[in-house]
């Protein structure tokens, strides 16, 4: 299991477009990736679970991989956000 | 002629009839099944032609808004493709032995529920994608269209909301405005119509029934107003305006890209005002050479408690680097008086105006101001910013600020935090400052005078009283005297002074504050380009002599 924290600098925050994204990138691992905000959990695969957590810019969020590909996921999903959110 | 008011989401006019958009919603009926699997395999097949569907309109949508208005689309396919979305569905379909329509209605209804319910305006304005997919759904299910728009002839829409899909599948060469009783700014609707440029109310107190149907009708975004069945009077002062404002765009069009110099060389730095970084893209559609005062409260007035560092931080490092190099001036923090914000727990007073408010909390309650400078000093390592502090009446002020900025400066160097050295200046908006502006000018970068509290303090003038109003002139000498004054002391100091307050965007007044030798005009974004115009046709020599 690898875990990572991010602070959203985006100034909107994860909105629709980029919960999206992140939701398409997350779909290429067959890992489970769980993203957490204050202790409220959503499964990254799933565009409802991560737009319910109304993540804003300066929310410290937490993402956990877990499963067999989660060192390539890590590797994607931690350049993704910071390069987009 | 009926007048109704709405909030508008883009200007211009525009005049043509009526068409009722008619939300053709779906019926559903509960209807009781044995056959589960049967009303499964139909409720896969509806997803999979709605997925197909938006795609066509993802593909209409890249070509008529761009990218980022058509990403839309892409989310609504995930969303009907969303696992929870699909789990809901099924487990009513199994668990009420229901059919496929009565599950998708409950689930649509659900999930949209769950997003109107939340805290944040922005996520609230998803329940509308979330009942537009449903819609869909149970459009495909109930083997019938959804919506039409039957017109040969440019209408004027008026409708209850307007779905992204739906405002996307209309025929763009057949909508003149869209007027909606409903809907928020953020929605995608007043996205789009931005976009494409054309006037659009939200918002708006309209009945939509037969007496407003296929009427002639006049939108004039720039008012907020819709006027039905409006008399010849209005019809020909609207026809008018009409016609100036785009002769005016095509004009100011032409004025795009070119330097503000005026005719005898002198170079002004002609600047936009903004009060949120969603107001950016205005300032580089306006083609301003930077941003003259941008205010920094809305990011203490949109929370519940202080914004963090790192939520300032990024947010001036974005409008830093979205600049570009050019300069951007920050005003810290300008709360009190009229803008108040309850966490800052500031006592009620009787007169606020000339109370407690901006750099006097700051300097009063330094943790507060300094939480601001470090955000502002680490993000001018990546653009060209300047600071600037507001309400300012005597010299030791600005001395004190000074040793908060070096206690800060220190701070992050022991820290190995980087940051950048942006230059310093002062609002010049109470008479006190106006009156010492020779020694204020030794102490920093540059002056901004900010007219509407200079105006205000030096008439004894509240401008919100409209009873005042035969009293109030904009135009006071003065007031005028005093801008000379403190543009003439600024020069002899060897720093600029420019105006940030609403005479400067006051085209009555540009040539003489031109005169005057003003260095700065900073303005709304809409007023930049017509500003221009004026600048490139003055000669400040002849207008001396």
């Amino acid at each position: 299991m690898k875990e990572f924290t991010y602070t959203i600098t985006d100034p909107e925050g994860i909105h629709a477009r980029p919960a999206g994204e992140l939701v398409k990138v997350a779909k290429e691992f067959s890992c489970k990736i769980t993203l957490t905000k204050d202790g409220k959990s959503g499964d990254c695969k799933k565009i409802f679970g991560i737009m319910g957590l109304a993540v804003k810019s300066g929310n410290e969020i937490v993402i956990n991989f877990d499963g067999e590909d989660e060192d390539a996921a890590y590797d994607k999903i931690s350049a993704f956000m910071k390069e987009n959110l | 002629m009926k007048t109704y008011y709405g909030k508008s989401v883009f200007n211009g006019i525009a005049i043509g009839k009526t068409s009722i958009y008619q939300k053709r919603e779906q019926q559903v009926k509960r209807v009781k099944t044995e056959d589960t699997e049967k009303e499964k395999k139909r409720y896969y097949a509806a997803t999979e032609q709605a997925t197909e569907e938006l795609q066509v309109l993802y593909e209409k949508a890249l070509k008529e808004a761009g990218e980022v208005n058509a990403a839309i689309f892409e989310v609504h396919q995930m969303m009907l493709q969303d696992d929870d979305y699909k789990e809901s569905v099924e487990n009513i379909i199994e668990s009420q032995q229901v059919n496929a329509e009565y599950a998708v209605a409950a689930t649509g209804d659900n999930f949209s529920n769950m997003f109107a319910a939340m805290d944040d305006e922005y996520m609230r304005g998803r329940a509308a994608d979330v009942k537009d997919i449903s819609e869909r759904l149970l459009g495909i299910l109930n083997g019938n269209t959804r919506a039409g728009m039957d017109t040969e002839e440019p209408v004027i829409i008026l409708a209850d909301d307007l779905a992204p899909s739906e405002t996307v599948q209309m025929n763009k060469d057949m909508v003149l405005s869209f007027v909606t009783v409903h809907g928020s700014v953020n929605s995608h609707t007043a996205i789009l119509a931005r976009t494409m440029g054309i006037p659009a109310l939200i918002s708006t107190d309209i009945t939509l029934d037969d007496t407003v149907n296929g009427k002639l009708a006049i939108v004039d975004g720039s008012k907020g107003v819709v006027y039905i069945d409006p008399d010849e009077d209005t019809l020909v002062m609207m026809k008018e305006k009409q016609k100036k404002e785009q002769e005016q765009k095509e004009l100011l069009q032409a004025l795009k890209g070119k330097a503000d110099i005026t005719l005898d060389g002198k170079e002004i730095k002609l600047y936009a005002n903004i009060g949120n970084n969603k107001d950016l893209a205005a300032v580089i559609q306006n083609d301003a050479g930077g941003i003259g005062l941008f205010r920094s409260e809305f990011l203490y007035l949109e929370k519940d408690n202080y914004p963090t560092e790192e939520e300032q931080f990024a947010v001036y490092k974005t409008v830093a680097e979205t600049m570009a190099g050019k300069q951007v001036i920050i005003r810290t923090l300008d709360i009190g008086a009229d803008k108040q914000c309850g966490y800052f727990q500031i006592e009620k007073e009787d007169n606020p105006a000339m109370g407690y408010r901006a750099i006097r909390i700051c300097l009063d309650r330094p943790e507060i101001f300094k939480t601001q400078l470090r955000a502002l000093f680490r993000a001018s390592a990546y653009g060209n910013l300047a600071i600037m502090y507001p309400i300012i009446t005597s010299v030791w002020e600005v001395k004190k600020i000074k040793e908060i900025v070096e206690e800060v400066k220190k701070e992050l160097e022991e820290q190995g935090i980087d940051f950048g050295s942006p230059s310093q200046g002062i609002m010049i908006e109470t008479p006190a400052a106006v009156m010492i502006s020779q020694e204020l000018a030794r102490e920093v970068d540059f002056f901004s005078i900010g007219t509407n509290d200079l105006t205000q303090y030096t008439l004894a003038i509240d401008r919100q009283n409209t009873k005042l109003d035969s009293f109030y002139d904009a135009h006071h000498p003065a007031v005028l005297s005093m801008i000379r004054m403190v543009i003439e002391n600024a020069h002899k100091e060897g720093i600029w002074a420019g105006i940030c307050g609403e005479l400067g965007a006051d085209l009555d007044l540009t040539q003489e504050f031109l005169a005057m030798g003003i260095d700065e005009l900073s303005v709304s974004p809409g007023r930049i380009l017509p500003i221009r115009k004026i600048i490139l046709e003055t000669n400040v020599g002849e207008l001396k002599s």
